[in-house]
């Protein structure tokens, strides 16, 4: 009887391990320690002291995934360089699920004083608006969401990321000899199609007989299976691979097979430096250090944040070596017609790949239809799954 | 495609190894331990160990051999603990590895966090290459499945056929299938039961750590969180599959790991039954690996046959005292 008294001691020791680890994972980087609360009661408009600031991120993934919440977690620092915030002054929590410990989360932040907290997933969303509803003193940032729940304290955050695609579907464009373009897409909504079809766009202004091959995961997270994904797309005979998904692995598949790359949220040439073309990149401390500013300077308002390559979120990592000659020259071009606005991307004729004209000849989409896009371009071979 | 199909078949069957293969360590692990009259559900666990540490290693040392027997010896590293608690304290199997698995993947994560920035050398990249068998790679369908791989997947195949042999054609295996069967007779004919069940163990955790290693080092070649993402339970349900036989484990491998696939061949394919457009919903297919699994353990169930039963002593802690 003694000895499973010791195994399940045993157990236990190993359980709690991990649960240590995990809590010195999730405070490494910021010195979470019992800031003595500070007080937030005074009017909101008048703003708060740069001293008496205290910003809490939520992450969805680990600050160090090599993707998206690293590029949020860039973001902070930047922001924190900029406005020369100290290490205290910001709480991390990293993978949080899209659940009730977001709420949690957010709950424990404002314990410790926090009185700006940001969250960076889609399903964050609600659980933080309930947070916000309770406490109107204190500012919400939610990236990637689509409504503000109608709350004064409450604001969406994103970046125009297709903008930075479109321009990566031109050095795909060029690079292709095959004529055929492979693109690794993590779940259909609206924010993977319209991605999809910018970069078609893209690619089909320099390369107008291109085809953008979609296989779909329907996962936001398996190394291997975007691996697979992408060998599928090679073997079906494209020789450039895009994706909208997280990590390097359809680079490596694209290096392995002597085919390029284009990759997504990180700057990443050294995990496949022959095939690497570009990168569609978030810079997101462009947004965390305006937004800080003015809850400091006392003129923060609830926004519905969607901003691109003119405002700096958003941005095309510098083109490889392994670029086409020419790609730099048309990618600036592009550039230059979209930040002055003479280059609208999603402006008429657009055919949808059944070949229905959907966009109009001198007009294009709103926001509102971007937000809830659901068809291919033409060019495009694939389909948008229906939710029927 | 104008490639024709049995060059695209071939080149789906060489994906379906590549993504069996990490399958295939797993499962043999794991019926190491069980035919020793373990169960282990921490391969997981034990294939993040190993995935991080073989990663690491490879990333710092640039040796690949090096970097494999470090990943290998980190399963191994979680077997033992395994095998502490349920040989020599006889606490219960199932608890112990789930709590493996949970322990293996936090702490596999929490290393991996300074691996996310490190890449792997040239020379471990070019060691695990894909090599081309002449003449055999050239076989249809299976030549490049079987001959046009990575060191590592033949590594796979070899394995399995040795362990084969050992479990049927010499004693020592025989002495350890005794002792998944009846460890109290194993224990009469002098067999020393525990050590039998700790070496298995061990190598078993060691196959899994390789698995996790392919994964990491010659599969993705770049450290990512939860990078296992859950081939760890495929292959505890890939030993069911493969009634416990290291051959058809690699069949069995092979197979689930074109189910992991086919969704995304056919996802483009317009197919017509009948006349009417038939599509595959991928979540049907994520199923297709588990619903098979059920269906062999209905199988099993009802026919009874010996050699296509669990070993005797599975799951159970061995008492000497109540021999």
């Amino acid at each position: 009887m003694q000895k499973k008294g010791l195994a399940a001691l045993l157990c236990l020791v190993m359980m709690m391990s991990v649960f240590t680890l995990a809590g010195c994972g999730s405070t490494a980087g910021s010195t979470a320690t019992q800031a003595p609360a500070t007080e937030t009661a005074q009017a909101p408009a008048a703003g708060i002291p740069k001293d008496k600031i205290k910003v809490g991120f939520i992450y969805i993934g680990s600050a160090h995934d090599g993707g998206y919440s690293q590029a949020h977690d860039r973001g902070r620092q930047d922001m924190m360089e900029t406005l020369g915030l100290t290490e205290d002054q910001v709480i991390v929590m990293e993978d949080v699920p899209e659940g009730a410990d977001c709420e949690k989360a957010a709950r424990d932040m404002i314990d410790n004083g926090c009185n700006v907290i940001y969250a960076n997933s889609f399903g964050h969303g609600e659980w933080l608006a309930n947070v916000a509803k309770e406490f109107p003193e204190v500012k919400f940032g939610h990236a990637t969401g689509i409504t503000t729940y109608d709350l004064p304290n409450y604001s969406n955050y994103m970046g125009r990321i297709y903008e930075a695609r479109y321009l990566s579907g031109i050095a795909a464009g060029m690079k292709t000899k095959a004529g055929k373009i492979g693109y690794v897409a993590a779940m259909p909504i609206a924010e993977v199609v319209r991605g999809i079809d910018a970069f078609t766009l893209g690619v089909r202004s320099v390369n107008p007989a291109a085809t953008v091959e979609v296989i779909w995961m329907n996962t936001w997270y398996d190394p291997a299976l975007e691996k697979t994904t992408a060998t599928t797309l090679l073997n079906n005979g494209c020789d450039v691979i895009a994706q909208h998904c997280d990590t390097t692995s359809p680079q490596v598949a694209a290096e392995e097979k002597g085919a390029f790359a284009v990759g997504y949220n990180s700057s990443t040439l050294d995990a496949a430096p022959k095939a690497y073309l570009t990168a569609p990149l978030f810079h997101w401390g462009k947004f965390y250090t305006a937004d800080v500013q003015s809850a400091i300077d006392g003129t923060w308002k609830s926004q519905r944040y969607w901003e691109g390559l003119s405002a700096g979120v958003v941005a095309l990592d510098d083109l490889s070596a392994n670029c086409a000659e020419g790609t730099a020259e048309k990618v600036e071009a592009a550039k230059a017609k979209i930040m002055d606005g003479s280059l609208v991307i999603f402006s008429g004729p657009i055919k949808d790949n059944e070949g229905n004209e959907k966009v109009k000849a001198g007009e294009a989409l709103s926001d509102a239809e971007l937000e809830s896009l659901q068809w291919f371009v033409e060019g495009v071979i694939g389909s948008v799954p229906t939710s029927n | 495609m104008d490639i024709g199909w049995i060059a695209a078949a071939a080149m789906f069957l060489q994906l379906a190894a590549q993504c069996g293969t990490p399958l295939l360590f797993g499962t043999l692990g794991g019926i190491l331990g069980e035919k020793a009259g373990n169960l282990n559900l921490g391969v997981e666990g034990m294939m993040m160990m190993g995935a991080v540490t073989g990663y690491y290693v490879a990333a710092v040392s640039g040796h690949p051999v090096l970097a494999a027997l470090a990943g290998g010896l980190a399963g191994s590293l979680g077997a033992l603990l395994y095998a502490v608690i349920t040989v020599t304290l006889q606490g219960n199997q199932t608890v112990t590895g789930l709590t493996l698995t949970i322990f293996g993947c936090g702490i596999a994560n929490y290393i991996g966090k300074g691996c996310t920035s490190m890449t792997l050398p040239a020379t471990i990249r070019s060691f695990y290459a894909p090599i081309s068998v002449p003449g055999l790679s050239k076989l249809p369908l299976v030549g490049k499945m079987l001959f046009e791989q990575s060191n590592f997947v033949m590594l796979g195949i070899l394995l399995a056929i040795l362990i084969w042999i050992y479990f049927n054609k010499t004693r020592a295996g025989l002495n350890v299938r005794m002792v998944g069967e009846n460890p109290g007779a194993a224990d009469a004919c002098g067999i020393h039961v525990n050590l039998v069940k700790y070496l298995h163990l061990l190598a078993g955790g060691f196959l899994c750590g390789l698995g996790g290693t392919y994964l990491s080092v010659v599969y993705i070649t770049r450290w990512q969180n939860d990078l296992v993402a859950g081939l760890g339970w495929i292959a505890v349900a890939l030993v069911i599959f493969a009634i416990w036989n290291p051959i058809r484990a690699i069949f069995g491998g092979y197979l689930f790991g074109a189910l992991r696939s086919i969704g995304l061949v056919l996802q483009n394919t317009r197919m017509t039954f009948l006349g009417h457009e038939i599509r595959l919903d991928p979540q049907l297919l994520d199923m297709l690996p588990y619903l098979m699994t059920i269906l062999v353990l209905v199988l099993m169930g009802v026919q009874k046959k010996k050699e296509y039963q669990p070993p005797g002593w599975l799951s159970r802690s061995y008492y000497r005292e109540d021999r």
